[in-house]
């Protein structure tokens, strides 16, 4: 992918990679991509009625990144992301009932109302984190990564992180370790082409962002991130570099949010034009990917209208259950700061 | 090396009683590494890990980059599933590129991920200033993170303490800020050998005394006891208490000997302003408000950057001899 000045985001074409995966892989990927896509309609819903409260920053547009990636990964690796992490939290087997509850700030949710949207947290599944600070997740996944070198484990750390992230000193300083350390890290950095409302292109001097492993000597793939079966291929290498061989990778996800940064911006009209998500939308990971499962007879209407019907009843058994679930106790507000409570 | 009541005694400087600590913690546990600059094949920029790299390896003893930002948030992650990272700072003047990972990520882990991932890990290092080293290098920082919730921070005094408090760091389940003297790196002292451990949130009467009461921690442990054998020459007797731990702060011990003595003078290595001091007043006014003779004085930093020159350095610090004239402001007797 080398020479290219300008980030190479495969327009237009609805064809996906070589998928490499049977009718009941591409269904359970569907469902993924759709679930989190009504959950994130559902929760900027809720947050218009003032259901859900703080910053809430939804991953409409991104799916097929979280979905294809993590299902490249063991039950006993580890996950990290951004504070743009409810999709994550989903495709890895969070219950979309904890998810929306923490949403909520409910007793119920997966951080027991004290992280929300921002940091969501389920360590039995080894999802460590939603993290709010750009880039401060990065060098924490390489520990994770050198606790599984430690130990002698084979377990791999990943790190999801928006573009807006490369330009931080963490990025360059655990690139730098992960590398010379040789950890079992993949280093996912989501390219939306937007930090909040700043183009890549006002804000790095270098387009193709793959390209900053090699100032570290790793590996790197830029991958066509609304293709779930592109996504799932380079996963699938880097992960095993990293479990194989104990090397981290860069993989640079080309993909595209719909929706503002937060709740608090409109999708288009400030830093750029209806046209050009309108443009984007064409290649919408769920039509590539429903596209594909049609013309291998895998799906057809009746079918994507059945499974969307199952998501949709569960994202609203969901907010039933945020709804009816407890705030936390008074006295949770003191518990959880050191390990004995206090 | 001496024989005593309880277990033997050997005389080590604060420097090797803290090497003795974290042996003794990574024979102990093999969860436990050592990171930082320098930490291995040069010995510790102030050897405090001299020897562990032979002992114990490349794994668990890892030189680092210059990179306090990325080595302390790898040490975070180590932490988060399981290990017992000790991330050295060369200094906490450096530490401060890595603020970010102690304050948003060690500190914060088991509150939002709602008491799921713990943070057990020891930022350690010297603080403090030494001998003209300038502005840059001589802060005390100890105010910054005993402001943060989820945070420890222990700062001790003597070699002894050092071993002990470092030990019982190393073992706590909480993010910790150990932050030790530069200047006393040298200094010699009794220390317990074997298994000796201080509680954290304890402080110590270094000296008992009837007239005043001198609340101290880390290197101004010494001046206070040097300010006591002054005061005792003029016939003031001076209780000093060694904090040991600023957060959390054994009020109790302070309020007791204010509640004998009826004075007391607060002395710390950094600036006033908010500083470890402001909390020590704070709990002594709104708790022991009847108990008090004078107001509590406080003597700290000059509230400036830290001077080059030998004589304004001098000017800056905190001294003996202030302490001296603020016991006797206390003690309404002419300087």
């Amino acid at each position: 992918m080398a020479g290219s000045r300008a980030p190479t985001r495969a327009k237009g074409a609805l064809r996906p990679a070589d998928p490499g995966a049977g009718p009941e892989q591409c269904r359970s990927y569907l469902r993924q991509l759709r679930l989190i896509r009504r959950f994130e309609e559902k929760a900027g819903e809720a947050y218009s009625l003032g259901k859900i409260g703080g910053f809430c920053h939804l991953y409409i547009g991104q799916e097929a990144v979280a979905v294809g990636s993590i299902a490249a990964l063991r039950a006993d690796d580890y996950i990290t992301t951004s504070y743009r992490d409810h999709g994550h939290a989903l495709a890895r087997g969070l219950s979309s009932r904890s998810v929306m509850a923490e949403l909520y700030g409910k007793a119920t949710g997966c951080s027991h109302g004290k992280g929300g949207s921002m940091h969501l947290f389920d360590a039995s599944l080894g999802f460590l984190g939603g993290h709010g600070i750009v880039g401060g997740h990065i060098p924490l996944t390489a520990g994770m990564a050198f606790a599984a070198k430690y130990r002698k484990t084979d377990q791999v750390a990943v790190c999801y992180f928006g573009e807006a992230a490369v330009n931080i000193g963490s990025f360059h300083e655990t690139l730098n370790m992960a590398a010379l350390w040789k950890l079992p890290a993949v280093f996912i950095v989501e390219n939306n082409g937007y930090g909040m409302g700043t183009a890549l292109a006002r804000a790095s001097s270098l387009l193709d962002l793959a390209h900053r492993a090699y100032s570290y000597e790793m590996a790197e793939e830029v991958v066509d991130g609304q293709d779930v079966f592109a996504v799932r291929g380079a996963m699938d290498r880097a992960v095993g570099r990293a479990r194989l061989e104990s090397l981290p990778t860069l993989l640079e996800m080309r993909t595209y949010r719909y929706v503002g940064h937060s709740m608090s911006d409109a999708a288009h009209g400030t830093y750029r034009t209806k046209e050009e998500v309108e443009e984007y939308r064409q290649r919408d990971p769920i039509k590539v990917l429903q596209a594909h499962m049609k013309s291998g007879g895998m799906i057809d209407d009746a079918g994507i209208a059945a499974l969307d019907a199952e998501v949709v009843a569960e994202v609203e058994d969901a907010i039933t259950f945020a709804e009816e679930s407890p705030d936390p106790a008074p006295e949770e507000l003191w518990t959880d700061v050191l390990a004995g409570g206090r | 090396m001496c024989s005593r009541e309880g277990g033997d005694m050997a005389v080590l400087t604060y420097r090797d009683a803290l090497n003795a600590a974290l042996r003794e913690e990574m024979t102990r546990d093999d969860r436990v590494f050592l990171m930082g600059e320098e930490v291995a094949e040069y010995d510790g920029a102030y050897k405090v890990s001299r020897g562990l790299l032979k002992e114990f390896g490349p794994l668990r003893v890892v030189d680092t980059p210059i990179a306090e930002l990325g080595f302390a948030g790898i040490g975070v992650g180590a932490a988060m599933v399981g290990l017992r990272p000790i991330i050295e700072f060369m200094t906490w003047n450096f530490a401060l590129l890595a603020i970010d990972q102690v304050v948003n990520s060690a500190a914060k882990m088991r509150y939002m991920s709602g008491g799921q991932v713990g943070c057990p890990i020891v930022f350690r290092g010297p603080g403090g200033s030494a001998l003209q080293l300038s502005s840059q290098h001589s802060q005390a920082f100890e105010s910054w993170y005993a402001h943060i919730p989820g945070l420890k921070v222990v700062a001790p005094g003597t070699p002894a303490d050092a071993k002990g408090l470092l030990k019982s760091a190393i073992r706590d389940d909480d993010p910790i800020v150990f932050i030790e003297g530069e200047m006393l790196y040298n200094v010699k002292g009794e220390v317990p050998e074997g298994e000796h451990l201080v509680p954290i949130g304890k402080a110590d009467v270094k000296r008992a005394g009837t007239d005043v009461t001198l609340v101290c921690h880390s290197k101004t442990v010494t001046v206070a006891l040097k300010a006591a054998d002054q005061l005792a020459e003029e016939g003031i007797s001076a209780e000093v208490v060694d904090l040991r731990t600023i957060r959390p702060l054994d009020t109790e011990t302070v309020l007791n000997s204010v509640g004998r003595t009826h004075r007391c003078v607060v002395v710390e290595e950094g600036w006033a302003f908010a500083g470890v001091g402001a909390q020590v007043v704070d709990e002594i006014q709104r708790r022991a408000f009847d108990e008090l003779d004078a107001p509590v004085l406080r003597v700290t930093a000059a509230d400036v950057p830290m001077p080059y020159n030998k004589l304004l350095e001098r000017a800056a610090k905190a001294d003996p001899a202030k302490v001296v004239a603020a016991v006797k402001r206390v003690l309404y007797l002419p300087g």
